[in-house]
């Protein structure tokens, strides 16, 4: 296995940079009044980067993770996804630019119980409307080493081969970013190790741009760049 | 497209891994318990319309008094219907010197196209049904007649010019009516033999009737031609014109029917919105993970719908399978009870039916909870707390209420009991969501007080507090209907009991003269029959109303011609019969008596269409009488107590000559009586109404069958509402229980805890249940079904211990898994 190629440092500009996050601000109430999950963040992640966000639970990390990829929206600031303010965008219209542009790795995986691992691999294809979704499932599938196990179902696969599933079905469709929030929270040590180790694999040979977030020292080392967050500010 | 595709992929796949299983169950039980009442209703409905076509001997009769063309026969022919013909005139029969005034019957082959003839080798025997019409040259006289002229099976009737020989006495035929239009004693005789006679002759009163039966549809298609060309003098019957015995019953049965399919199609509802939650709350993840792929929320939605639509489908055709296998199952069961061997095939309409109101119930009560899922964030896949955003009201109720309204009004399609029973509906569950609230408080309140199980099983629906009330009204509707079929099942058969005891009065006497009338009633008793009431009996004609004549009211197209230019029965009475009720107006007083008033019976007065105070005017034997109208009354003709449309107080008709006619029961083998009475009183007529009285208890038998059968359905689907009540709590039981077993709480007490939460839920379901379904069965059975209603206690036993029983039982089969499951295998998953 390959390790993770540091890409070279340059001054981000707007031809390569992907992801730019402005002033963002996220605020939800609670019992005990306002409350800011998120605040004044900027940030600009370079295509090809890897990016670790780690920090202490409550950080505001996820938070952070479901703006920049267009799953929630700030309170204030804005995201830029390869130029596209996702703030100008509707629901829908973030969901078709995710289906285009963006893959996730969760932490409890998500597959989609009633599908096979293949039909699980296959649905992002299906939803973007790619006809060779069959084919390019199974060549994903057998990059991660799950060849023998296309037609099991998630409850008959362990927690790793879950989350192998899952990398699958992020790189599929060749994102050009993609989000993984604690990809190994879930596995044990030796597991979560050999996850971790493909992730920057397959995040390498598909050039994409990574943003992680990770309790994982070990893995979050292993990114380019490291953003450290407390009390919802980047340190 | 992609949707399409997706959703069926996914669906097929869902269903292999198991969790659309309890969905599809629920709809399919839905629509077979719709669809199996829906065959069983239009069957027994049918064979209910075939026994009460007997009345007319055909589906269609025809009558008119002059020759019918050839034209109609052809015509019926050509349609694949049958016919027959029967000419009826009044002529004196003879035998030897003994004559007596006779309704002669001259069939065709073929005679009677519905119901049958009743024969016998003497007079007022019991009959058997006879084979074909009398042969040519042979005479059926009724008992009667050949009483009264004296004359056995083998003698000679002179009718006319022709002499007949009496092969059989004639016991009943259908066609005898059921309104004493034909009072003189019957014969029936070949209508090959009718030239011999030589009595039709210009100017003599002669009946000319077509009888025509066949297949529902097209006797409807041939209905509507012959209306279109008979003459203006042509008289035309179906059943629906029918005698009121047998439409009352009919109608009483429909409208029982029809009530029960309504509560079917109410659980179905109810059903269909549990499972539906479940199934939105199964799919909340899948939902926003799909969005977080790149799905739209049209996607997502789409898929979910055509999801649904699909398992509609299979549900459709499942269910109506299965329903059309139950009530065929059941039917074959019970065929021996009925009085009709052959019963009409199923139509296909439940189908349609079926298949439409599972569509309508799924866009009522699944689409709101599917659009509340389109609209699940994607933000899901990382916060499981965030859900969809709360449902606009309208949107989440407006469907299901617009369906539940439409589906009522498609059932009652009359004004004031659908505002009835919508009213009832929904005061009923607005009630239940009161007192599901209110229980929710108490067990908030008495958790501190009780053991750790119950506390557990009471702060379950503390805690679930929404849950708990929408599954509350559901439960508490479902033993609610249940209920209430019986209240009304036991109230209808009970009446039917008290109505129709088996010795209710199978002969009616007529033209009794006054001056008889005392030893009349004196012979009766005599001979151990049981009598009833005594009642003038004085013709007269109605002639107008409010002072304009009858004739300018028919040619201005008002009121009915058959009533108002029919000569009248009219009696006079002080008391109101027990078998009447009023419903406008008040019964006379003795300080009435005397004065110009009169009471009609709701049948007159609304073919007239006049009301209380209106004024009417009478020619009785050539003298005007002007009368107001004092009071309109419901009559239940169904006692076979002598009872008229038009009754007037005493001291109006007294001066009238008239004549006295009663009722009275004679057990069987009383023809000895019956022929000494004929004897000794030959001008009273007597009205034999055994074989009428048969066709209505056959005609109940049915429906009393049917409520049962239908009682079953909706036991049922009943039960199959639970299931899906507790199914939908169930993911989130599993893991309470897990985490409960986790902490050290022991199995038992864990089963305890469920015990609790679903009997007191069960208990407090029944009891609003069973206040609802009385006061229900209050309403439906003084206001609609038109019977008596009798507090009873036991609803309230069934629906407390029952109602926390059945959904304790229910509740704890459904979550035994869950309790049984080990905890670690839960916490893991």
């Amino acid at each position: 296995m390959n390790t993770n190629p540091k890409p070279s440092a340059q001054a981000p500009t707007i031809r390569n940079r992907v992801l730019r996050a402005e002033s963002l601000c996220k605020q939800v109430s609670s019992p005990e009044g306002s409350l800011t999950i998120v605040d004044e963040v900027s940030l600009d992640i370079l295509a090809g980067e890897s990016v670790a966000v780690t920090g202490p639970s409550g950080a505001g990390k996820s938070t952070l993770l479901a703006l920049l990829a267009g799953l929630d929206v700030p309170t204030r600031g804005r995201v830029l996804l390869e130029g596209q303010d996702l703030t100008q965008l509707d629901e829908d219209g973030r969901a078709r630019l995710r289906a285009q542009r963006v893959g996730f790795v969760f932490q409890s995986f998500h597959l989609i119980p009633a599908l096979t691992a293949l039909e699980n691999v296959m649905l992002p294809l299906e939803l973007a409307g790619r006809g060779d979704a069959r084919r390019a499932a199974g060549e994903t599938l057998r990059r991660v080493g799950l060849s023998e196990r296309t037609g099991h179902y998630p409850r008959q696969l362990s927690g790793g081969e879950q989350q192998r599933v899952a990398l699958a079905r992020a790189f599929v469709t060749q994102p050009a970013v993609l989000f993984a929030d604690e990809p190994t929270g879930n596995l044990d040590t030796v597991t979560g190790a050999r996850v971790g180790e493909l992730l920057f694999e397959l995040n390498a040979n598909a050039h994409t741009t990574l943003v992680l977030v990770t309790h994982d020292r070990e893995l979050a080392a292993r990114c380019a760049r490291m953003v450290k967050m407390d009390a919802g500010r980047v340190l | 497209m992609k949707a399409l595709r997706l959703a069926l992929r996914t669906l097929a796949r869902e269903w292999r891994s198991g969790e659309l299983g309890v969905l599809l169950l629920a709809l399919t039980v839905a629509v077979a318990a719709l669809t199996g009442v829906g065959f069983l209703v239009s069957r027994i409905s049918a064979a209910v319309a075939l026994q009460a076509s007997a009345v007319l001997a055909a589906d269609i009769r025809l009558g008119s008094p002059q020759p019918l063309p050839e034209t109609y026969f052809t015509e019926a022919a050509r349609r694949g219907l049958r016919s027959a013909r029967s000419t009826n005139l009044l002529s004196v029969v003879f035998n030897g010197e003994a004559s007596q005034l006779t309704n002669v019957a001259a069939v065709s082959a073929g005679y009677p196209l519905r119901g049958r003839v009743l024969v016998a080798g003497e007079p007022f025997a019991r009959g058997s049904p006879a084979a074909g019409i009398p042969a040519p040259g042979e005479a059926w006289p009724g008992s009667k007649l050949l009483a009264a002229v004296g004359g056995h099976v083998g003698s000679q009737l002179s009718i006319g010019a022709a002499s007949l020989r009496v092969t059989r006495v004639l016991i009943a035929r259908p066609d005898q009516g059921g309104t004493f239009a034909e009072l003189a004693p019957n014969l029936i005789m070949n209508a090959a033999d009718l030239p011999a006679t030589r009595l039709i002759q210009p100017g003599s009163r002669v009946s000319y009737a077509a009888l025509f039966a066949g297949e529902r549809t097209r006797i409807d298609a041939f209905k509507a031609w012959l209306i279109a060309h008979k003459g203006p003098g042509e008289r035309l019957r179906d059943i629906t014109e029918a005698s009121p015995q047998i439409r009352n019953a009919v109608e009483r049965a429909g409208r029982f029917l029809s009530l029960a399919s309504l509560v079917s199609v109410l659980l179905c509802a109810i059903a269909v919105a549990m499972t539906a939650r479940r199934y939105v709350h199964r799919h909340l993840d899948a939902v926003a993970l799909l969005k977080t792929l790149g799905a739209t929320r049209a996607f997502t939605l789409a898929m979910s719908v055509l999801q649904l639509l699909a398992l509609a489908l299979l549900a459709a055709v499942a269910g109506a399978a299965l329903g059309f296998l139950a009530q065929e199952w059941l039917l074959r069961t019970i065929r021996g009870l009925l009085a009709v061997t052959d019963l009409p095939a199923a139509s296909l309409s439940p189908l349609a039916i079926g298949f439409v109101t599972a569509i309508a119930l799924l866009a009522g009560f699944a689409l709101p909870p599917l659009l509340q899922l389109a609209r699940v964030p994607a933000l899901r896949v990382l916060r499981r707390d965030v859900g969809p955003p709360p449902p606009l009201v309208l949107l989440a109720f407006g469907p299901a209420i617009a369906v539940v309204l439409l589906l009522i009004y498609w059932v009652v399609p009359e004004t004031k009991l659908f505002l009835y029973f919508t009213a009832a509906l929904a005061a009923f569950v607005l009630v239940l969501t009161l007192a599901g609230v209110l229980l929710v408080y108490l067990a908030g309140r008495l958790r501190g007080r009780v053991g750790v199980a119950w506390r557990f099983g009471v702060a379950n629906l503390s805690r679930r507090r929404a849950e708990s009330v929408v599954q509350l009204v559901a439960f508490g509707t479902g033993i609610m209907v249940l209920l209430l079929l019986g209240i009304l099942r036991d109230d209808l058969n009970g009446d039917w009991q008290r109505t129709l005891p088996p010795n209710l009065p199978n002969y009616f006497f007529i033209n009794i003269p006054p001056a008889v009338r005392g030893d009349f009633v004196r012979f009766l008793q005599a001979q151990g029959a049981r009598t009833t009431r005594v009642l003038p009996m004085i013709r007269g004609r109605l002639t107008g109303i409010n002072g304009h004549a009858i004739e300018s009211l028919r040619s201005a197209g008002t009121g009915e011609d058959s009533f108002a230019t029919r000569e009248q029965n009219l009696t006079w009475a002080s008391e109101l019969g027990a078998d009447n009720r009023l419903i406008a107006g008040r019964w006379w007083t003795a300080a009435d008596f005397g004065k110009p008033l009169v009471s009609l019976a709701t049948e007159f007065q609304e073919s007239l269409g006049v009301q209380v105070g209106d004024h009417l005017s009478f020619d009785i034997a050539g003298d005007a009488l002007e009368v107001t109208v004092a009071s309109i009354r419901k009559v239940k003709w169904d006692t076979f107590q002598p009872n008229f449309f038009i009754v007037f107080p005493p001291g109006v008709l007294e001066g009238a000559a008239g004549t006295y006619m009663t009722s009275a029961y004679f057990t069987p083998g009383s023809a000895r009586s019956l022929a000494q009475l004929a004897r000794r009183f030959p001008s009273v007529s007597i009205f034999d109404i055994d074989e009428l009285l048969a066709q209505v208890r056959a005609v109940l038998d049915k429906a009393a069958l049917a409520v049962q059968s239908v009682f079953a359905f909706t036991l049922f689907a009943g039960l199959t509402v639970l299931l899906a009540a507790v199914q939908s709590s169930r993911d989130e039981r599993r893991y309470e229980s897990a985490m409960l077993r986790t902490l050290g709480a022991s199995r038992g007490t864990v089963v305890q805890g469920v015990l609790a939460e679903f009997a007191t839920l069960g208990s407090l379901s029944g009891l609003l249940a069973a206040a609802g379904a009385s006061i229900g069965a209050y309403f439906l059975t003084t206001q609609w079904l038109d019977l008596r209603y009798a507090f009873e206690f036991l609803p309230w036993v069934e629906g407390v211990f029952g109602g926390a029983l059945l959904v304790a039982a229910g509740g704890w089969l459904a979550t035994r898994s869950v309790v049984n499951q080990p905890p670690l295998t839960t916490l893991r998953a």
